[in-house]
């Protein structure tokens, strides 16, 4: 009781004198403060999201090249997109992508954290090993695994050939394109990897202990002790690794390429993802309103998705009540 | 008793210790197949053409040779796109130091009314997708006459970075309210409370943003491709690009590239490691 007194008493004696005894001015002020602090951001999000979302809703409703001021068509873009087979292809590709890609890199990165959570010599030099593909520039890496994956010089035919296997020519035939990316996609997963690693430190020793005293196997601690708690961290690496692979744009661009500013796709079309086929009617057939209406369809797949996602999610994730 | 116990214990040591012999190698492997495209990029820069294009490919060159270096550096004008990804990336970290410290004390340690709408509105934003601003964006820039210069590059960094300004919002949420009351007690005005008590308490979620963000803006594909046309302007991204679409794939100097592009991130990740691999994990984990 006296010590609130006390506080409130310096704080008021600590008002800058001309501030007066109300409440309303000290208000006003810590909202200048706060808004004045926050000012780069609030500029940033009207110059870099509000004003441009508001346009890319506008111009998916015109028809729009550039160099003609948009067109008002109504919903002629939407409509355009449903007869498009290239559109289809691309929206096809992608699916094919995510839902191979999202389950591999999930699967993966928890199975690699397991084994960077075990207590052997070197950890932190083989934490930061399978992280380091993480940081080189995409272009690097899309052109390292164009040169492993390459059909008669390349090292993934190689190891296949210690299995009597015959690798395919990866990038020429459209069957083998798509795992070209994901594979390149997954040399990526030390991210995600660490992450679950982090996760997977929060559980108590004790439970894994017990749990091995009561002859629980491999297959049991995993189900009941390392799924409960790490389901949470799914929920959030599933969501964030759908919308990466639904927005994929740099490793099949990369991995296309034939010539420069050349609109490669891929044998057959194989690699056009969505985000591609957006780039392409923007700023090579400078298609503008059919690209902003591509956007707006890539966010609300994007949505739905996740929100049927989270919806299934109350079925797998545990909360920590029980 | 005691004969019983040294026979139980033998077998377990011993399985004990198979199993430590088994994680050793598992890890070992996990980390070799991360490991391994690398070490085909770096001896692939140091091979003859003769020895690049045999099959089976071997991981040692039969022959050590630094002519991809040199055709790389004569082929591609590698210290020019240096430069320009050098300044580039020096200029997004400087406006990140700046301007998302700023943001998330406003949003952790200022008491008022704007702090919630402006977390919601930060959120938001982290989860729009980039294509469905990056035509009006363009449209914009090109009006201003920006493209072809960096000003598309640098000034969104001067804005705040979504995913940053939440990463040192989640920090400064741990710093005790009474080192900041205290300092606004003595008189200090506010913003030299913010820079005298925050931001070095921040340094260490600070440190973090930089880093990716040399790192992002290192390896940066997109916006480059959408907003350079001029061979002068390019960063390596687009320069090893061109580099690709322009020639009869020469593997050796492209590889040496590569491993020249691919160094400066892997000195910054060796020496930031640990604010590195604590980054990743901030606002994923709770």
């Amino acid at each position: 009781m006296t010590v609130t007194t006390a506080s409130s008493r310096i704080r008021q004696g600590a008002r800058p004198a001309g501030s007066g005894g109300g409440r309303r001015p000290r208000r006003r002020r810590s909202t200048l403060i706060g808004l004045a602090f926050a000012a780069p951001f609030i500029v940033g999000f009207l110059f870099l999201f509000a004003y441009p979302i508001a346009a890319s809703a506008y111009y998916s409703f015109t028809d729009f090249n550039l160099f003609q001021s948009p067109e008002w068509v109504g919903l002629d873009n939407y409509v355009q997109m449903f007869n498009d087979g290239v559109f289809w292809k691309s929206l096809a590709n992608t699916a094919v992508l995510t839902v191979f890609g999202v389950p591999l890199s999930i699967g993966i990165a928890l199975a690699g954290a397991h084994l960077l959570n075990t207590p052997v010599r070197g950890q932190p030099l083989y934490r930061a090993l399978v992280y380091l593909p993480s940081i080189v520039p995409v272009v690097v890496g899309g052109y390292l695994w164009r040169w492993m994956l390459n059909a008669e010089y390349g090292f993934v035919n190689f190891f296949l050939s210690w299995f009597g296997i015959e690798g395919p020519a990866w990038l020429q035939n459209p069957d083998f394109t798509k795992p070209s990316i994901i594979f390149l996609s997954l040399w990526t997963v030390g991210g995600t990897m660490i992450i679950y690693l982090a996760a997977l430190q929060e559980v108590p020793k004790e439970l894994y202990e017990a749990a091995e005293l009561d002859g629980a196997g491999i297959w049991r601690r995993f189900t009941n002790v390392t799924w409960p708690t790490v389901s949470p961290v799914t929920l959030f690496q599933v969501i964030v690794s759908i919308i990466g692979f639904l927005q994929i744009f740099a490793q099949p661009y990369i991995m296309a390429q034939e010539r420069l500013n050349q609109a490669s796709s891929g044998p057959g079309q194989s690699m056009l993802s969505y985000a591609m086929y957006l780039y392409q009617n923007a700023f090579v057939f400078l298609k503008m309103g059919y690209a902003s209406a591509m956007a707006w369809t890539l966010f609300l797949v994007t949505l739905a998705v996740s929100l049927i996602v989270l919806a299934t999610s109350k079925k797998w994730v545990h909360d920590g009540s029980d | 008793m005691a004969v019983i116990e040294t026979t139980s214990r033998t077998p377990r040591r011993r399985r004990h210790l198979t199993r430590r012999v088994r994680q050793q190698i598992s890890v070992a492997l996990l980390a070799l197949v991360f490991l391994f495209p690398l070490l085909v990029m770096l001896s692939t820069a140091f091979k003859t053409p003769t020895d690049i294009f045999s099959s089976p490919p071997t991981l040692l060159p039969a022959e050590w040779t630094l002519d991809n270096f040199a055709k790389a550096f004569d082929q591609i004008p590698i210290w020019r796109y240096l430069g320009n990804t050098l300044f580039v990336s020096g200029m997004c970290i400087l406006g990140t130091v700046i301007s998302c410290p700023l943001v998330a004390y406003a949003l952790a340690k200022v008491r008022w009314r704007g702090s919630r709408p402006l977390l919601i509105l930060v959120l938001a934003t982290m989860m729009l997708p980039p294509q469905v601003t990056l035509i009006p964006l363009f449209l914009v820039w090109n009006g201003l006459g920006a493209t072809n210069s960096y000003l598309p590059l640098i000034v969104p960094a001067f804005l705040g970075t979504p995913f940053f300004i939440f990463m040192i919002r989640q920090f400064l949420l741990a710093v005790p309210d009474e080192l900041i009351e205290a300092a606004r007690l003595d008189g200090a005005s506010e913003f030299r409370t913010y820079a005298t008590i925050v931001l070095p308490l921040a340094r260490p979620a600070i440190i973090t943003a930089a880093i990716f963000q040399f790192v992002w803006a290192w390896t940066d594909f997109l916006n480059p491709l959408i907003y350079l046309n001029d061979e002068s302007t390019y960063t390596l991204s687009l320069g090893l690009y061109a580099f690709f679409g322009e020639n009869d794939v020469a593997w050796g100097p492209l590889m040496a590239a590569c491993v020249l592009f691919t160094l400066p991130a892997v000195v910054i990740f060796l020496i930031g490691q640990k604010f590195f691999i604590g980054g990743a994990t901030a606002g994923a984990l709770k």
